[in-house]
Order: structure tokens, then sequence, then C-alpha cells
């Protein structure tokens, strides 16, 4: 038996839900390798070579790769695959992207997000916005999965995994990248982070978001998320996104502010340690599930907390 | 250039689900069933290209059973100019379903392919870039823009980071995210019209599709419920709690 696990990295550093992923893969079962594919990915590489408990990296490195397009993925782990008996993505959009490809090019029907790992062939995977949790079993004969990192601790450091350069696809390919837009900011990765401050469409406008939002995130060192009306009314930008159709989330801490806690929304933060609400309709659904709920205005509420933490020590 | 969209029949997207008492899977008997948000974005992609001339037909198909035909029939009201039922009552894998849109596609020859991102019942994310690889088709996911010039399309993309743009050439399967557009309501007229637009009825082996699944439902189990529901009445309550009940600051 032997698992492949798809590194999630940047080239210039591994994220988080790699080691993640690399825990699930464990529980398959068998030797754990994983791939870095990316354009002058090495420290990715290294990386991932110091996960507990993989065989071996694979490094593939080449222009071709340096977006980790679904089609130059594709030409790279399809090949691979007569030496798998399984292959996990994270459930990024990167691994949301290529995997289902890379399934139907193997005829294997894949499994998504999946967030327990009872067998070899048998898996648990949320539906219905997570209102219901599906177990199946997969009967084809190598398994394709997308894994959702928030529901797996990481592996530890301290290995020392020998890393084998392998080529990268040549190309040309028929997508081609363009440009990218990506958010700029110094504050945590949303779906790794410890604590999550979310605001929705109470906030009313980007310039109150960023003002209410932002500096109660920094002060308790947490990442920002949205829910989906914040997005769509361009208070935040959409990778702030948090739920069923969004990113997933399971901090120790959750803060969401003006949010009511559609099920779609909780779809994506339910899972948190601890939940706090604010929220100015004591009848607001989020309320259901929050340990802490503030009845209040949130724009008194809000700086009443900010000047509470200081006074707390925090 | 003529555009295909496959469009999902799910419950609708406002209703919450009820797993069944033996765990078999989840109830929906009397529930109301809608077309999958994301394929509305999708038929509304399609509207609009044609509305600007980018598009000469639109054909929106559905893998399901026969009340899947509303579903059609919401398309065609919204703007699509005909149908196909392919007929399944079992749910249907992404993967069979991929596999009958690939042969849809090989008779219909349309340039482009515009599905939702992801279905709201099954959650899969998998139809549109299973239904590109089986095509050898470049693909676009998650898209928040379509651009169409010449033989190829831009699309911005909605990724973790925030926005990457990426050219395909054409034919390309294009998958939609939410921010592409809102879609419109259908008109009365448009209802009634789209009465007389044909749906074509076909089932999986009418393209020689062996669409037997190949995941076995082991059991459908409610979620772990979450113990929540307490209030706090001050903010300093709410940092003491934090703080010395929870241990989280
Ligand atoms: C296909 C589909 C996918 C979706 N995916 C997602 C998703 O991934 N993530 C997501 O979040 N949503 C998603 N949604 C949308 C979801 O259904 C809700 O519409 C959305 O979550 C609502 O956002 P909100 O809570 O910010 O806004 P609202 O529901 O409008 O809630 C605003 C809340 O703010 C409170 N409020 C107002 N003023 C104040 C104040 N001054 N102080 C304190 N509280 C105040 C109100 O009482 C209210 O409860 C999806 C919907 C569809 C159809
Ligand atoms: N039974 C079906 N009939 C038509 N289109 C479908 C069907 N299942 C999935 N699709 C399309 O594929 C998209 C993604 O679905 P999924 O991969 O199941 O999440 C949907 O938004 C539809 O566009």
């Amino acid at each position: 038996m032997a698992v492949l696990v798809i590194a999630e990295h940047d080239n210039a550093s591994l994220k988080e839900a790699t080691a993640k992923v690399v825990a699930a893969a464990k529980a398959i079962g068998g030797d754990v390798d994983v791939l870095v594919a990316g354009h002058n990915a090495a420290p990715a590489a290294q990386a991932a070579a110091k996960l507990d408990g993989v065989r071996k990296v694979l490094h593939a490195d080449g222009q071709s790769l340096a977006k980790q397009l679904a089609e130059a993925l594709d030409a790279l782990v399809t090949p691979l695959m007569t030496g798998y008996d399984a292959v996990l993505f994270p459930a990024s959009t990167s691994g949301k992207n290529a995997a289902p490809r890379i399934a139907a090019r193997l005829d294997v029907m894949q499994i998504s997000g999946v967030i327990g790992v009872l067998g070899p062939d048998l898996f648990v995977r949320p539906i219905y916005a997570g209102n219901a949790i599906l177990t199946v079993r997969a009967t084809d004969a190598k398994k394709v999965l997308t894994v959702q990192p928030t529901a797996f601790k990481a592996v530890g450091g301290g290995g020392e995994a020998p890393v084998e350069t392998i080529a990268a696809p040549a190309g040309p390919f028929k997508a081609a990248f363009v440009a990218e837009e990506l958010s700029k900011s110094d504050r945590p990765e949303l779906t790794g982070a410890k604590r999550v401050v979310s605001g929705g469409r109470a906030l009313g406008s980007e310039a109150e978001f960023k003002a209410v939002i932002e500096p109660l995130a920094d002060r308790l060192g947490a990442a920002v998320g949205a829910s989906r009306a914040a997005v769509d009314a361009g208070y935040a930008p959409n990778d702030y996104q948090v739920g069923q159709t969004g990113k997933v989330v399971a901090p120790e801490l959750y803060v969401a502010v003006g949010i009511s806690g559609a099920i779609q929304h909780l779809a994506g933060m339910k899972d948190s340690k601890i939940i706090v609400a604010i929220n100015k309709d004591e009848e607001a659904p989020i309320f259901q599930i929050a340990d802490y709920g503030l009845v209040a205005d949130y724009k008194t509420a809000v700086p009443e907390l900010m000047a509470a933490l200081t006074k707390a020590g925090v | 250039m003529k555009v295909l969209v496959p469009v999902k029949r799910v419950l609708d997207y406002n209703l919450k689900v009820r797993v069944k008492p033996d765990q078999s899977g989840v109830d929906l008997s009397n529930l109301k069933m809608s077309m999958n948000p994301f394929c509305e974005i999708a038929v509304e992609e399609a509207v609009r290209l044609k509305e600007k001339g980018a598009a000469t037909e639109i054909v929106a198909v559905s893998i399901g059973p026969d009340q899947a035909q509303e579903t059609i029939r919401t398309a065609l009201a919204m703007g699509a100019d005909r149908g196909i039922l392919v007929k399944a009552d079992a749910e249907m894998e992404p993967l069979a379903v991929a596999k009958i849109l690939e042969a849809v596609v090989a008779e219909e020859a349309p340039g482009l392919v515009i599905l939702g991102k992801q279905a709201i019942d099954d959650d899969s994310n998998q139809t549109g870039q299973m239904l590109a690889a089986l095509l050898d088709w470049p693909q676009a996911t998650f898209a928040s823009q379509i651009t169409l010039d010449g033989g190829k399309a831009t699309v911005v993309r909605e990724v973790d980071g925030g926005l990457q743009t990426v050219a395909v050439e054409l034919p390309a399967v294009v998958t939609t995210d939410l921010r592409l557009n809102e879609p419109r309501y259908a008109s009365l007229p448009n209802i009634m019209k789209a009465k007389k637009k044909p749906i074509d009825l076909k089932t999986p082996a009418d393209y020689g599709v062996d669409a037997a699944p190949r995941l076995q439902v082991v059991k459908v189990t409610e979620p772990p419920k979450r113990q929540g529901g307490a209030k706090v009445k001050t903010v300093d309550e709410l940092v003491d709690k934090l703080k010395n009940e929870a241990g989280v600051l």
C-alpha cells in the first residue's frame, strides 16, 4: 500500500494543511510520499521532507507548475498513480480544482472533503452543508480524496525523508496563467488560524468592516473572515468567505460579529472550539450554536470588548 | 457558438435536510426542490453571453428524475433555448454525470460548457473538472468573471489567496462561483414561452454510459450536536468567561 499526498505550498513555504493531509494519509496506512509540484519550490520540498512519517518527497520543478494549474498537475500526477493506491489533496481551491480531473482520468469516483478515515476504503464526509454526515465505502481500486485539513491533527516534524527530483511536465497546456491579485496581509492564514474574527452584513460598508473587524482581529492575533453577504456587498474580499461554499475553519476561538448564522455559514465554522456571537437580534440562529452569545449592537460592543481585553491584560 | 449548461435539481437552499432514522440516507419527501444555485448562475451567464451576441444557442441538460424537467423549464424560462433530460431515478455520482455529459457534448458540440462549481446537496465540487478531463478540454473553475475573445476565454477565478486570471482555449469547461452574476427571475411571459420550448428525453443507456455507483453508502447520520445557546450579559462577563472558563485568551 502506498499513498501520495499532494503538498499545499506557495513554492517558498509549505502550508500547514500538508501536515494535516499527511495525518489522513497515515490513517489509510502504508507508505506515505509527498509530491511538491511547483517552480523554485525547493524550500517547500525541504520542509515536506521534515514531516513525520513521510517515506520520500517527490519534487517536480518547472515553469509549467508555477501556479499548479489543473492541466499541468493532471499531466504530472496521473502517470505517477501507477505506483500508488491512493492520492490525497487538501480541500483547498487548488486541490478541489485538480483532484477530480485526475480522478476522472483514472476512472475513479472521488471522495470530497473527507473528515474521517475509518479504513483504507472507508471514509466520512459532510453533505448538505454539514447537516448530514455520510460514511462511504469506495469500491474503486485506487482512491482519490480531497481532505478537509481542519478535521485532522497535523503530524509533527523531525523527519528526514529523502527528496527525489522528478521531471515537470513540458506542456504547452490549453490553459495558461495570466495574472493574480492576492490579498496581502500579515495576519495568520484563515484556514489554519487559532483565532478568527468574522464580520457580516451588519457592518454595512468596507470602511466600517476595516474599522471594526480588523482592529479586533489584530488585537486577538486573529485571522479575518466574513459571511457571504459581507463579501457579496464588497465589504471584504472573496477569499475571506467562511462557509459551505467558502472556507472551512476550526479555530480555538471564532468571533462572529453581525452574522445571522445561516446554515451555509455554520457549515464553515461550527467545528470551532469556542464560538462567540455578537448580534443585536436575540433570535438570530447563530446564538443557538454560540458558547457565548452577546445580544448587543456591535457599534458599542466591539469598542467595549477592545477595552475589556486591555483591562484583563490580554 | 453553442453553450451547454448542466443544471441539477436539489433540495431548496433555504431548507434543512432530515436524516432518516434508519441511517440509509436523507428524507426529501414533500420538501421543496429547486435548481442548484450555482447552476442558476451558470444559466444566467450563458443567457448574458447570448444577449451580448457571443453565444448563439443555449442547451440546458439535467440528469435526474422526471421532475428534473421542472428544473430544465426554469432554465428555459431564464432564456435557454432547449433542454435535454437524461432520466435517472437513482442519485448519480459526479463521475457518471460527467460521462453522460461527455456523450451529450459529443452530440451537441458546444464551444463552452458552464456548470455550477458545486451542487449544494452532495457538496462534491467535481463534475466540471471530471468532464474537462474526459473531453481533454481545459478548465476554469470557480469563475467570477468570463470574457470571450476569439478562440479563448479569459476567466477570473476565486482562489484561496484572492483572485487568479487564466486564459483557456475553446472549447472549454467553466464552473461558476457566487460572484459571477446575480441570476434573474424569469418573467411570467417567459415562463409561458418556456412551456413551448422542446425538451428531449434520454436515458444513460442511450449514451452507452454505465452509471453504476462506485461508492457504497454505509450510513448517513446527524452531525454531532453542538452545546450552544448560553448568553452573557456584558462584555466584561464575556472576557472573564473566555479567559477563565474557556481558557482561550
Ligand atoms: C448557494 C449558496 C451558498 C452560500 N454559501 C455561503 C457561505 O459559504 N458562507 C456564508 O456565510 N453564507 C453563504 N450563503 C449565504 C447565506 O445563506 C446567508 O445569506 C449569509 O450567510 C448571510 O450573511 P450575514 O449573516 O452576514 O447577513 P444577514 O443574514 O443579513 O445577518 C446580519 C445580522 O446582523 C445583525 N445585525 C444588524 N445590525 C447589527 C448591529 N448594529 N449590531 C449587531 N448585529 C447586527 C442582524 O440581527 C442579523 O442577524 C450561501 C447562500 C447560497 C444560496
Ligand atoms: N445530475 C446532474 N444533472 C445536471 N448537472 C449536474 C448534475 N450533477 C452535477 N451537475 C453539474 O455539476 C455541477 C457540480 O456538481 P457536483 O460536482 O455534484 O458538486 C452542478 O452545479 C451542475 O452544473
